[in-house]
């Protein structure tokens, strides 16, 4: 049942690093990240590595398997030959900081840019109404882990680290999406126009739909027809007519 | 003199799971200047994991439920061993935490009329789970993380700066907790990602590190779970209650091998899963205790006619609290009617369409799939006992969720003890780490505003001590020193086979002579490399906490001659009701006689119960557990 796989991980931190070679022990039913586990206690104690749920569920492991990112322990090794090199390199789109390890601070420091959910004035806690079909959209989105392997393959930022400035990337994105269609946010009537800052601020206009976001996402949202285009959409509907905004805007808080 | 970088704050909490991040928030919101540090990335704290929902009575599904039903539950949960006060602020405060939890964005799943869906859990009488699918603790932990950085944007509106009142220090590890005398002065701990000290200096430290987990092998829990602190309260002098009672959860995937433990929701048997033998026998109902019998249904039929008209069925036996579905299912396995992988069979293709199953247990569904090749829409899983969550923890001043006898100090979450008593039901963590997660913050923030000018300050020589200490495995005597990762794994095996589900005296007394043996060998662990996110050295240091809290299990496991919820002793296998009045306290003997301090076990009495509260229970069913003089008139 067991047999002795050759990986190739990447090894070094900022100032550079090399893949080292590895032959190390696979087991039934494991995952990349078992077996990255077992070169910590076997033979590369130092090796660093991120991961915490082992579960798909806290989006920590994220990295690039033969060149693909994943997660680490949602990868199964069942999908590798038993004579295929699996390599093992830390996301590409990020600084790295040890082995498998990056810098993702910028996606906080993003994250911190999207102005918050806006309460509903006159509405106290406990009486909020919604009806399930119309936080279904908005549900789709906070499906997300923040693994940001998105991110990683985003074109706009992978390799343009000039982008990162103006261009808060597919998972942002998608949240500026998931804040304009929550049924109750009240950002337009602060003044606030979510559509517009996604425009002006946070760069939609360089996303030209590739969907390769949506392909790596390992919580299968479909970040770019559910969230990107229809936020393009508006944005587009909106310079034209700004009422039609407003009307359908109206009728959503209404129904 | 070490070098470590310093920080000054009003309150530093440590954790940020939803207890850590719900008092950081309180903190901040009383005005005090805030810390938050945490080991993993922010955000993906383990209440990232629960799937199955928050408890709290808002009667939107039943109208008949109210706090004091769910505070009923919670007590029968915990077999009346729980602090009654805990369990009533909780049973009280959970829908308030909830519905705030709105007004900060979060999006549950819907009743037709618009409210907060409600679903049913082991234990809970009526549907109580608010829930979104079966990731309510991602909601969580999302909703949380996006009301610190909307606080965080107020203050950079108002002061430029968006840390100014409460900032989050990520992939940081506290190792220990600083006095100044008997108060609190700060933290000690390193930052994983460059290996380099720091010090929070702070009149105020809440706890809010969560579980034990990964002392046992078979486990739903995440690395974090090292006992970090449980074992940081201990060595500041404060005392742990109720360590005896570990929760195993009776649904854990058992195959294949590597994903062994990983948690399958309650809400699949919430929801209409079965639990089957080889034999394809629904055995739960040969399981159902004497002081649940009138609760639960007799029949297939009855129980299954809960599910559409529960005010005429009784509840299907499959929803018992999780200690006694844990031991059936071991019961089971051992009487050799188990699965081929050493489980037991939980059905949910016979019993909903594949489309339902789907929308329903969206990542269960997943996980079987992605992980052991298994179609849960068109066949059983394998399921079995995996360890969970843990009852004891922080003895805390019900109220204020001080830590008693450690001014400064503050505890909530799993990681304090008392409000689930011997078993905790599903849904009432998430809950718990609201409700004390706010009351924890919102003390801390007081004491540290009384205090005025007199602050406590951190002696130096603790920072060199904790430096030294920090640093010992890289210099281990004679290299190349035991490996960390050896020790652990043996120390898992110890605490699974010897201190598990079912106990014995000469096991855990076996158990106790292997910790320490342990111990020793923890004290050689030695590492290669340096300080920059170095894993081999991360759990050398993480031994010292997993040790001293197995111990405590250990002892505590040890001299409790009962079963009652999460402690089963084969050689005591009834519940004695004159264990019911007793907590079993462990603190550090003589805390200055480190490294190998030894674990002073002492019982105490548990305050007896509000006559108003006592007065919602039958007499018949308290007689079940308390003694005859406790209800003497
Ligand atoms: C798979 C699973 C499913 C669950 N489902 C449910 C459910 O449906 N409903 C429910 O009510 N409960 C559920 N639970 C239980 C519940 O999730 C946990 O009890 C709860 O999330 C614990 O939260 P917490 O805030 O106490 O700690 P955590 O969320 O675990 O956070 C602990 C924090 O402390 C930090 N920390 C730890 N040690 C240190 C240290 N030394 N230095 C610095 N930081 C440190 C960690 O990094 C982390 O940020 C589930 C548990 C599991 C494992
Ligand atoms: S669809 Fe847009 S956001 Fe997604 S990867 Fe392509 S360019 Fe980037
Ligand atoms: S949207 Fe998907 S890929 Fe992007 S961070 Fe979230 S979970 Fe990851
Ligand atoms: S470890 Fe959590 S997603 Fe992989």
């Amino acid at each position: 049942m067991s047999y002795k796989a050759h990986f190739r991980v990447w090894r070094g931190n900022a100032a550079g690093g090399e893949l080292r070679d590895y032959d190390v022990e696979v087991n039934e039913g494991e995952v990349v990240l078992d077996v990255i586990h077992r070169l910590q206690a076997t033979t590369a104690p130092d090796l660093a590595v991120r991961w915490n749920c082992k579960a798909g569920k806290c989006g920590s492991c994220s990295a690039e398997v033969n060149g693909r990112p994943r997660l680490m322990c949602m990868t199964r090794m069942s999908v590798f030959t038993e004579a295929e090199t699996v390599t093992v390199t830390p996301m590409r789109a990020f600084p790295v900081v040890r082995d498998l390890v990056t810098d993702v601070s910028f996606n906080y420091a993003t994250a911190r840019d999207v102005p918050a959910f806006v309460p509903p004035a006159g509405l106290a806690a406990g009486e909020y109404r919604m009806r399930q079909q119309d936080v279904e959209r908005s549900q789709e989105f906070r499906k997300c882990i923040e693994c940001f392997l998105c991110q990683n393959v985003c074109h706009v930022i992978r390799d343009h680290e000039e982008n990162k400035p103006v261009f808060a990337g597919p998972r942002f994105l998608m949240r500026i999406a998931e804040l304009d269609m929550h049924p109750l946010d009240a950002a337009a009537e602060q003044g606030l126009d979510r559509q517009r800052t996604a425009q002006e601020t946070h760069g939609l206009g360089y996303c030209n739909i590739t969907k390769c976001c949506t392909e790596v996402c390992p919580e299968h949202i479909k970040i770019t027809d559910n969230a990107l285009i229809p936020l393009k959409e508006r944005v587009v509907d909106r310079r034209y007519d700004p009422l039609v905004w407003l009307g359908s805007k109206i009728r959503r808080r209404r129904d | 003199m070490t070098e470590a970088e310093h920080h000054t704050y009003d309150v530093v909490v440590v954790g940020a799971g939803g207890a850590g991040l719900r008092a950081a928030i309180e903190a901040r919101s009383q005005g005090m200047r805030t810390a938050v540090i945490c080991k993993s990335l922010f955000g993906k704290a383990h209440t990232v994991m629960a799937e199955g929902g928050i408890a709290a009575s808002m009667g939107n599904v039943n109208a008949g439920d109210n706090w004091q039903v769910h505070f009923r539950d919670t007590m029968r949960g915990g077999k009346f061993l729980n602090h009654w006060r805990m369990a009533e602020l909780h049973a009280r405060e959970a829908p308030d935490r909830v519905w705030e939890l709105e007004t900060w964005g979060a999006l549950f799943d819907r009743t037709k009329d618009g409210r907060i869906s409600q679903r049913n859990f082991g234990g809970h009488e009526y549907p109580r789970l608010a829930h979104v699918g079966d990731r309510t603790g991602l909601e969580l932990i999302r909703t949380l993380q996006q009301r610190v950085v909307a606080l965080q944007q107020q203050d950079a509106e108002e002061y430029g700066d968006p840390e100014a009142r409460l900032r989050v220090f990520q992939e940081c590890t506290v190792t220990r907790v600083l006095k100044d005398g008997q108060r609190v002065g700060g933290v000690f701990g390193y930052a994983r990602e460059s290996g380099r000290f720091f010090v929070v200096s702070a009149p105020a430290v809440v706890l809010a590190t969560g579980g034990i987990g990964k002392s046992y092998r078979v486990t739903s829990n995440s690395w974090e779970y090292t006992g970090d602190g449980h074992a940081l309260a201990l060595l500041a002098g404060a005392a742990l209650v109720n360590m005896e009672f570990v929760q195993f959860h009776p649904t854990g995937m058992v195959w294949p091998p590597s994903v062994k433990g990983i948690l399958v929701t309650e809400s699949v048997r919430g929801d209409g899963g079965v639990l089957r033998n080889s034999e394809n026998r629904r055995f739960m109902f040969d399981y159902v205790p004497d002081v649940f019998r009138k609760h639960y249904a007799q029949t297939e039929q009855e129980a299954d006619g809960w599910y559409t008209d529960p005010d005429r069925h009784r509840r299907p036996p499959e929803l018992l609290p999780r200690d006694e579905v844990a031991r059936a299912i071991n019961a089971e396995v051992k009487a050799g009617r188990g699965s081929p992988h050493g489980g037991v069979f939980l059905d949910v293709s016979t019993r909903m369409s594949a489309q339902e199953i789907v929308r329903r247990l969206p990542s269960m569904h997943h996980q079987f799939k992605e992980l052991a090749d298994v179609d849960i829409t068109a066949e059983p899983m394998e399921v079995g006992p995996t360890c969970h969550y843990v009852m004891g923890g922080v003895d805390v001043d019900p109220d204020t969720a001080a830590a008693v006898g450690v001014p400064g100090l503050y505890a909530a979450g799993e990681v304090a003890g008392g409000m689930h008593g011997s078993n905790r039901l599903g849904g009432n963590s998430l809950s718990d780490l609201l409700v004390f997660g706010r009351r924890a913050g919102l003390h801390a923030a007081r004491y540290a505003a009384a205090l005025g000018p007199d602050r406590p300050a951190v002696p130096a020589q603790q920072v060199e001590t904790a430096a030294a200490e920090a640093l010992r495995p890289f210099s281990a005597e004679d290299s190349p020193g035991e490996n960390p990762y050896g020790v652990h794994q043996e120390l898992q095996q110890t605490m699974n086979d010897l201190v598990g589900i079912i106990r014995r005296e000469e096991e855990m007394r076996q158990a106790l002579e292997r910790l320490s043996a342990l111990r020793c060998r923890a004290g050689r662990a030695g590492v290669e490399g340096h300080r920059q996110f170095n894993p081999g050295w991360h759990l050398a240091l993480d031994l010292r906490n997993m040790l001293l809290v197995s111990e405590c299990v250990a002892r505590a496991a040890l001299e409790r001659t009962e079963s009652r919820g999460g402690h089963t002793r084969d050689d005591h296998p009834e519940m004695a009701r004159s264990w019911r009045g007793v907590n079993l306290l462990c603190t550090l003997d003589d805390v200055a006689q480190e490294p190998e301090p030894g674990i002073r076990l002492t019982r105490r009495q548990n305050p007896p119960m509000r006559s108003d509260l006592l007065a919602l229970f039958e007499r018949e069913e308290l007689g079940k557990y308390y003694t005859d003089e406790e209800l003497a008139p």
